[in-house]
Order: structure tokens, then C-alpha cells, then sequence
């Protein structure tokens, strides 16, 4: 047994690891921001669109909801360029990750939507509202708030699949870490270390999303 | 006013109105009775535009509500004709419908900015001028989930009621509130009846509240009008058979 | 290639990645249920070290990543001198993981069962165990199934991630197929349909089937 942990090894890695990090951060963002407009997409074209359209895009989301993820970023990167078009690893991580979470978030807007009782809708009629209005001054501010721990979950449900962005040579904390162990020999340190990392970035995240659930029903005074 | 003609609807094979000739005048106060089931909630409904007919027309003020002339005929109305038609009706609801985002005040001036394009300035002192008359205005800038059901229905009232309709209606008010709290939106409905010109519909189980402010009262039935006329008439000396059922079978609950 | 020569000369491969997958998913998921069934009753428990146990076990495995687990538990484990195969550690990885994803649902299903179940319960004098096994967890199973029907198709697709540490499953054998003949689309897209038609084809009609049959049991149906 060698399981001795190496501090040296672990201030020469850590310089290495905090800019992977700042990687795993950055892919997590954007592919949040995708998904964020992508999902609104999805979830309105299934309330709105016509009857042959909502199928399809029900269908779609639950295909993608169903599938590995790993797989769709393997699809897309190297499938992409059989059409054509030549992604980066970035890119085409980005796309299939971003993609993968905008079903889901279609899915929390959904619910939030749904989720505002009818006689809302009935009382915008009653006082003659435009649709517009409607969405945006009173439904949408009430479906937010059952829909923030939905969307806080994705959120760091997003950050913790990023490290699947590695398997198509994204920079990222995994890949940093795999290239370290195979250049010391020693898995040990880094791949704890990693662990460690996304322990400390998940767990206040999701803290924080509690409190903003908590202000936001304050703010609205529900 | 308000005129239903030869209006059907129906969800699927179940037909909830039947042929309904209807007239409302100008400043009457109307109320509806009837078991549940019987239609009288889905007219309120219709007439608000939250539901659409099968088949017939209603006009009112004298113009077709759900559909618009067109070259010599009727065809179905589009949003804008509607949302026209819409200003001149408003609606209260048993589930009050409150916005809970927004203080009482709030909810009163919603409409009136947004739709009716008021400034804020005027919105607001129409608000308040109207939050008095329904003695909530101590609550203004209480929000609806700090309020008991019979302050909420009251502020419902004055929200409908900044809109300045013509028509009002009011869907079972007091049918979700705690006994003795139904007093205080009754009155206000007094209040209406008495000081102001507004032409009334309105769905309601108390008999004897219907008994003493209306003008006429319509007994439904299975989606039609099965007996109406003056409060006096209908529960003193009613006509037909299923309305002396109806109103013995009432009395035996009280 | 057209799809179906595609099939007709890969289909052994395809076959037995799929079985590999098969195989992973449900072992995986008997672990993450036992451990889901001990974890969850036990964030319940009075003792605070017990509670205190499984919440640190919920967090740690859900606060960092699967495929961190994966690959700390292949590769860091035999340090520490326990070192499985491949095939073993993948779905001990899946599982723990899912596991204490699974630990919350029990939990939240057992606290929805109403208060006076517990208490006629006690009023007969049962003891916790027999009060938890025979009143409380078949009502909780039933609140707690659906979300369970969605848990098993994301433990599905976290098998996929078992192709990483070289277990032979479909996703493996989707990126062989890809890397020895460049047909991407044929590879990758035979293998997404698969998933989808063993997500929405088996597990979510026995989830249902299985929702019926406790329905049933309960007499709800």
C-alpha cells in the first residue's frame, strides 16, 4: 500500500488544476446560458406550436432526456463534421451540452408555467390584458418562483457533467487531471483533488440557490 | 345591454347551455340560481369570453361579442374586436384571482395602466377612491396572501370595478368565504346595487340576498332558463314544479 | 454504408455491447436501491451520528461528479489495497452514486406518509421496525415510485460513462465501431436509439407497471 499523500505533488499540480478549474467553470457557464434559451425555446414551441410541431419537439426532448449525454457529445463532435462542418472540441461540447440541459430546463419551465393556477390567466381576460402583458407582468413572475430550485439543480447538475467534456479533449479539471496522472504516475493527489474542488464549488452553489429562492419569495410576497 | 340569442354550448357530448334567449336591460341587477351543473356559472363565462360558444350570438351593448361583421355577415371574432369588446365587462371570481405578486393597490391600478393606458397618478387615486368604497384602504399595500377571503373578495371588487365596465359580473363571490365573512363583500354588492347604475349578473347560492337586491331572478336548469321574475314572484309564488323542488329543498338546508 | 448493411455486419458487436449495458444497469440499480433504502431511512434516524453519517454520505456523493467517483474509485482505490475489475467498480461507481440521489427520495416518500400513520402505529404497540416494514414503507414506496422511474433512466445513461474505465459496453463498443471505420453517424446513432428504446421501451412501461401493481396491492385501484 502507497497511499501516502504527496504535498509537494500537490502544490506542483494545484497552479495547473486552478486554471483547469477556471476551464470547468467557463464550460459550465456557457453551456448554462445555451440551455437557459434553449429550454425557453422548447418548453414555449410546446404551448404555443402547432399540433405536428409540439409533437416533434416533445419527442425530441424526450429523446435527448433519455440518451447518455457522453454519447451526444461523442455524436455531435465527431458526426458534425461527416455535414460538414468542422466544431471544435469546445464547440461541439458546448452544443451537446447545452443542448442536453435545455430539454430538461424546457421541462422546469414547464412546470412553472403550469403551476400558476387558471384563474390567474381568467383574471388577465376579466381586466381585458394583452397576451403580453399577461406572460410577462403576472404569469411569468409567479412561474419563476417554483422554477429557481429546478433551474438551480441543472445548474450544478451542468457543472458536475462538464468533466464529460474530457472524453473529446476539452481542457477542462478531468482531462488536467488525467494528463497529470499519467505524466506522475500517481492518481492519488489529483484526482482527489478534483473531487475536492467540485465538493467546494457544488455545495455553496446550491446554498445560494436556496437563498435566492427565499428572496425572490420575499420580493414577490408570496 | 346584454342579449343571448338561441346560444348553445356543449363539452363534447354534454350540453351545458341549450338554446339560451336571454336579455339583461341597462342598470338591472340580475342573479342566477339553480343546482350545480345547471349552466348558470358557464353564462357568466361566456359572457366574459373565458369560454366560447358553439353556436348563437351574444350582443352586447348592441354588438355582436364573439363575432364581427364582414362584409354583410358574422364571422368569428379576432383578438383585437375582442379585447375591445372585453373593456366593457368585468368579472369577479369565487377563487378571487388575485395577483399574488402585487399589493392590493397594485392589483387595482394593474389594469388601468396597463390596459387602459391611465398614468400612474390617476390609476392610483381611481385605486384608492375605489379601495375606500370597499373600506379596504387601510390594506393598500398588503399583499393577498396577508389577507383574510373576504378582504381579498373586496379588493377583487375594486379591481374589476377600475376598469369602469358596464357590465359586471359576479361568479358565486361569496360561495369560498368563511360564514361570517360574507357579510362584509354582500354589502359592498348592496353598496353598488343601491348608489351606483351598473347593469349586474350575478351567480350566487343565498337566496335571500338574491331575494332582496335584484331585480329579477332567472332559475336555470339543465342549461336553460326554467322560471324567472321579480324576487317577489319567483321565491313567493313560483310556477313550475322543479323550482318550488329547487327552492323547498334550499330552504330544508338553512 | 447504408444503415442496414451497418446492422447486418456489427450487429454481434451492438448485441453484446448491449448486454454489457444491460447488465450494468441492473446490477447498478440493485446497488443504488440498497443503498438508497439504508442511506434514506437513516438521515431519518434519531441518532445524530447515524444522521450525521448519511448526510455526509448524500453530499459527498452528490456535491462531486460521477465520473470523478469512476475514476477515483478505479484508479485511487487499489492504492488503498482494495483494487476491483473493471466490470465491478462501474457499477459500484453508478450505484453509490445513484444511490444517494435515491437516499432523498426515500426520505422525502417516507416523511410524506401522514403523521397519523405513525401514530395508530404506535397506538398498536408495533415496534420501529415493524412500524417502518409493515405501515409505513409500502405506503412511501408508492409516493416514491414515480420519481424513481426518472432516477433509473438517469442511472442508465450514467452507465454510459463505464466505457471509460474499458468495460465493454455499448458505448464502447459505439467509439470502436467509430474509431476502426470513421462511420460516426451509423456508430453513434445506432447506439442513441438503443438507449432510447431501452429508456422509454422497458424501464419507463415496468416503472408504470410496477406503479400499478403497488396501486393495487394498496387497493387504489
Amino acid at each position: 500500500m502507497n497511499f501516502e499523500w504527496s504535498w509537494t505533488l500537490t502544490w506542483e499540480i494545484m497552479p495547473r488544476l486552478l486554471w483547469a478549474t477556471a476551464n470547468t467553470l467557463l464550460a459550465a457557464g456557457a453551456g448554462y446560458a445555451i440551455a437557459l434559451v434553449g429550454g425557453l425555446i422548447f418548453a414555449l414551441a410546446q404551448r404555443a406550436a402547432l399540433g405536428p410541431v409540439r409533437w416533434a419537439v416533445r419527442e425530441f426532448v424526450e429523446f435527448i432526456r433519455s440518451t447518455p449525454l457522453v454519447l451526444q457529445i461523442f455524436f455531435v463532435f465527431y458526426v458534425a463534421p461527416q455535414f460538414g462542418m468542422q466544431l471544435s472540441p469546445w464547440t461541439s461540447g458546448l452544443l451537446a451540452i447545452g443542448l442536453h440541459y435545455s430539454a430538461y430546463l424546457s421541462e422546469v419551465y414547464r412546470g412553472g408555467l403550469e403551476a400558476v393556477p387558471r384563474g390567474q390567466w381568467e383574471a388577465c381576460r376579466a381586466i381585458n390584458m394583452s397576451a403580453r402583458d399577461t406572460y410577462f407582468r403576472i404569469i411569468i413572475p409567479q412561474a419563476l418562483v417554483p422554477a429557481v430550485p429546478g433551474m438551480g439543480n441543472y445548474l450544478v447538475g451542468i457543472l458536475k457533467d462538464t468533466p464529460m467534456l474530457s472524453v473529446i479533449g476539452v481542457m477542462e479539471l478531468m482531462h488536467a487531471a488525467n494528463s497529470i496522472g499519467s505524466e506522475h504516475y500517481r492518481y492519488l493527489e489529483p484526482f482527489t483533488l478534483v473531487g475536492l474542488i467540485f465538493f467546494l464549488i457544488s455545495l455553496p452553489t446550491a446554498g445560494l440557490i436556496k437563498l435566492l429562492e427565499r428572496r425572490l419569495r420575499l420580493g414577490l410576497g408570496l | 345591454m346584454v342579449r343571448f340569442m338561441n346560444v348553445n354550448k356543449s363539452y363534447g357530448k354534454l350540453n351545458v347551455i341549450e338554446q339560451l334567449n336571454f336579455d339583461v336591460a341597462e342598470g338591472e341587477m340580475v342573479s342566477i340560481i339553480g343546482p350545480s351543473g345547471s349552466g348558470k356559472t358557464t353564462v357568466l363565462r361566456t359572457l366574459m369570453t373565458l369560454e366560447t360558444i358553439n353556436d348563437g350570438v351574444i350582443y352586447v351593448e348592441g354588438k355582436p361579442l364573439t363575432h364581427m361583421a364582414k362584409g354583410g355577415a358574422l364571422v368569428p371574432a379576432d383578438e383585437r374586436y375582442l379585447r375591445r369588446m372585453r373593456t366593457s365587462i368585468g368579472m369577479c371570481f369565487q377563487s378571487f384571482n388575485l395577483f399574488p405578486h402585487m399589493t392590493a393597490l397594485q392589483n387595482c391600478m394593474e389594469g388601468p395602466v396597463q390596459v387602459l393606458g391611465l398614468s400612474k397618478k390617476e390609476a392610483r387615486e381611481r385605486s384608492e377612491e375605489l379601495l375606500h368604497m370597499v373600506g379596504m384602504i387601510d390594506k393598500r399595500d398588503q399583499h393577498p396572501s396577508r389577507l383574510s377571503g373576504g378582504q381579498q373578495q373586496r379588493v377583487a371588487i375594486a379591481r374589476a370595478l377600475a376598469m369602469r365596465p358596464k357590465v359586471m359580473l359576479f361568479d358565486e363571490v361569496t360561495s369560498a368565504l368563511d360564514p361570517e365573512v360574507i357579510g362584509e363583500v354582500t354589502n359592498v354588492i348592496r353598496k353598488l346595487v343601491t348608489e351606483h347604475n351598473l347593469t349586474m349578473l350575478m351567480v350566487t347560492h343565498q337566496m335571500g340576498f338574491a331575494r332582496d337586491i335584484s331585480d329579477r331572478v332567472c332559475f336555470f336548469f339543465g342549461g336553460k332558463i326554467e322560471e324567472q321574475g321579480t324576487p317577489s314572484e319567483l321565491f313567493g309564488n313560483p310556477q313550475r314544479e322543479r323550482t318550488k323542488q329547487f327552492l323547498s329543498a334550499v330552504k330544508e338546508a338553512i | 454504408m447504408p444503415i442496414w448493411e451497418f446492422l447486418q455486419r456489427y450487429s454481434s458487436v451492438v448485441m453484446h455491447g448491449t448486454w454489457v449495458t444491460c447488465l450494468q444497469f441492473l446490477l447498478a440499480a440493485l446497488v443504488a436501491v440498497s443503498i438508497a433504502l439504508v442511506i434514506g431511512i437513516g438521515k431519518l434516524s434519531a441518532n445524530p451520528l447515524i444522521r450525521g453519517a448519511c448526510v455526509v454520505y448524500i453530499e459527498l456523493f452528490r456535491g462531486t461528479s460521477l465520473l470523478v467517483q469512476l475514476y477515483w474509485i478505479f484508479f485511487v482505490l487499489p492504492l488503498f489495497g482494495i483494487t476491483l475489475p473493471n466490470f465491478t467498480a462501474g457499477f459500484i461507481s453508478v450505484g453509490l452514486n445513484y444511490g444517494a440521489y435515491g437516499a432523498e427520495l426515500v426520505r422525502g416518500a417516507i416523511q410524506a406518509v401522514p403523521r397519523g400513520q405513525w401514530e395508530a402505529a404506535t397506538a398498536l404497540s408495533m415496534s420501529p421496525f415493524a412500524r417502518m416494514r409493515r405501515i409505513i414503507l409500502p405506503q412511501a414506496i408508492a409516493i416514491m415510485l414515480p420519481p424513481w422511474g426518472n432516477l433509473l433512466i438517469e442511472l442508465l445513461k450514467g452507465t454510459a460513462l463505464v466505457s471509460l474505465i474499458s468495460v465493454t459496453d455499448l458505448m464502447f463498443q459505439a467509439k470502436q465501431i467509430n474509431a476502426s471505420t470513421y462511420l460516426s453517424a451509423q456508430a453513434f446513432g445506432t447506439a442513441l436509439i438503443i438507449y432510447y428504446l431501452f429508456a422509454r421501451g422497458l424501464i419507463t412501461p415496468s416503472m408504470r407497471w410496477a406503479e400499478h401493481a403497488v396501486a393495487r396491492r394498496l387497493g387504489r385501484s
